[in-house]
């Protein structure tokens, strides 16, 4: 994974896998470090399931027998000094955080992080999707219950068209921090 | 909030009032052709991300209202990815391999439009 953009992309599905209503993304840069947050309401993994999760032979898929995305996400973190942390409870939801060092040579950029919210809303559309970024300097907070609200009842979030505006949108708030 | 934002939402209103008007207008479900992007771990490393984007502004700039585009996870050929998979009502499916979002363009205008498959994308071109 080039982009820290694209972790969250591939984590976030997880989410959407375990079946959440709501997911919640932030991101932070301050003093040096990046810190991801990726939280949901899904159906959460057992104390046992949780300990070996980051190992790459625990797997929820069914095509093969290897699961990357959260030992690939643990390793990136590491490389630069910073962890991986996730909390579980069955029936309640996830939350995964990743705190990266961005002084560090091995930090991948943060990347397109409009692109990555967009699709995410795209793919899971019924999901309530909220999205925080923050840097020392400014905040925002993009929602997809405030776009819904705009949008009115038959229109789906996952509308290419919508999807394309959503894109546009958030690039426009990323620009904004 | 600064203007670009609230231009933002005036087109967002702008869409809603289009698509409105066009409910009822869209083809029913057993016309709708269905493109779905494999979007697991394998795919989002291959380069799945950019290639589901071009798919959603091909079909939007070309205003393809029986088309849907959807999100799957693992499809099985990890070493194929990015993978889309190409359902036309009526059709065997086409699986595309190895994309890039410059051969997108084609496969919208070809398959979705003109219904001519792009048979040097497709996984029995490239196995």
């Amino acid at each position: 994974m080039k982009e820290l953009s694209l972790h969250i992309l591939d984590i976030a599905q997880n989410s959407i896998s375990a079946g959440c209503t709501r997911l919640e993304l932030s991101l932070t840069d301050q003093d040096g470090q990046i810190t991801l947050v990726i939280g949901d309401n899904g159906r959460g993994m057992t104390p046992e399931f949780l300990a070996s999760v980051t190992d790459p032979f625990t797997t929820t898929r069914t095509t093969r027998k290897v699961g990357l995305g959260l030992p690939l996400l643990r390793m990136a973190a590491e490389q630069t000094g910073g962890s991986l942390a996730i909390e579980s409870t069955v029936g309640v939801g996830t939350t995964v955080t990743a705190r990266f060092c961005t002084g560090h040579i091995d930090c991948p950029p943060l990347g397109d992080m409009a692109g990555t919210v967009a699709l995410l809303v795209q793919g899971a559309p019924e999901v309530d999707t909220i999205y925080t970024h923050t840097t020392p300097r400014s905040s925002f907070t993009f929602d997809t219950r405030e776009i819904r609200a705009v949008l009115g009842e038959g229109i789906s979030l996952a509308e290419p068209e919508v999807a394309v505006w959503m894109r546009g949108y958030l690039e426009d708030l990323e620009q904004s921090v | 909030m600064g203007d670009e934002f609230v231009k933002s939402l005036e087109e967002l209103k702008a869409i809603r009032d289009r698509m409105q008007k066009q409910v009822g207008l869209r083809e029913s479900d057993e016309n709708t052709i269905r493109v779905v992007v494999g979007m697991a771990t394998c795919g989002i490393a291959a380069g799945a991300r950019p290639v589901l984007e071009a798919f959603l502004e091909e079909v939007n700039k070309r205003n393809l209202k029986d088309v849907t585009v959807t999100q799957t996870g693992c499809i099985g050929v990890c070493r194929l990815e990015p993978i889309a998979e190409v359902y036309v009502p009526g059709e065997e499916k086409v699986t595309y391999v190895k994309l890039k979002p410059e051969m997108v363009p084609r496969i919208v205008a070809d398959h979705l439009v003109n219904r001519q498959v792009v048979t040097e994308y497709t996984i029995g071109a490239a196995e």
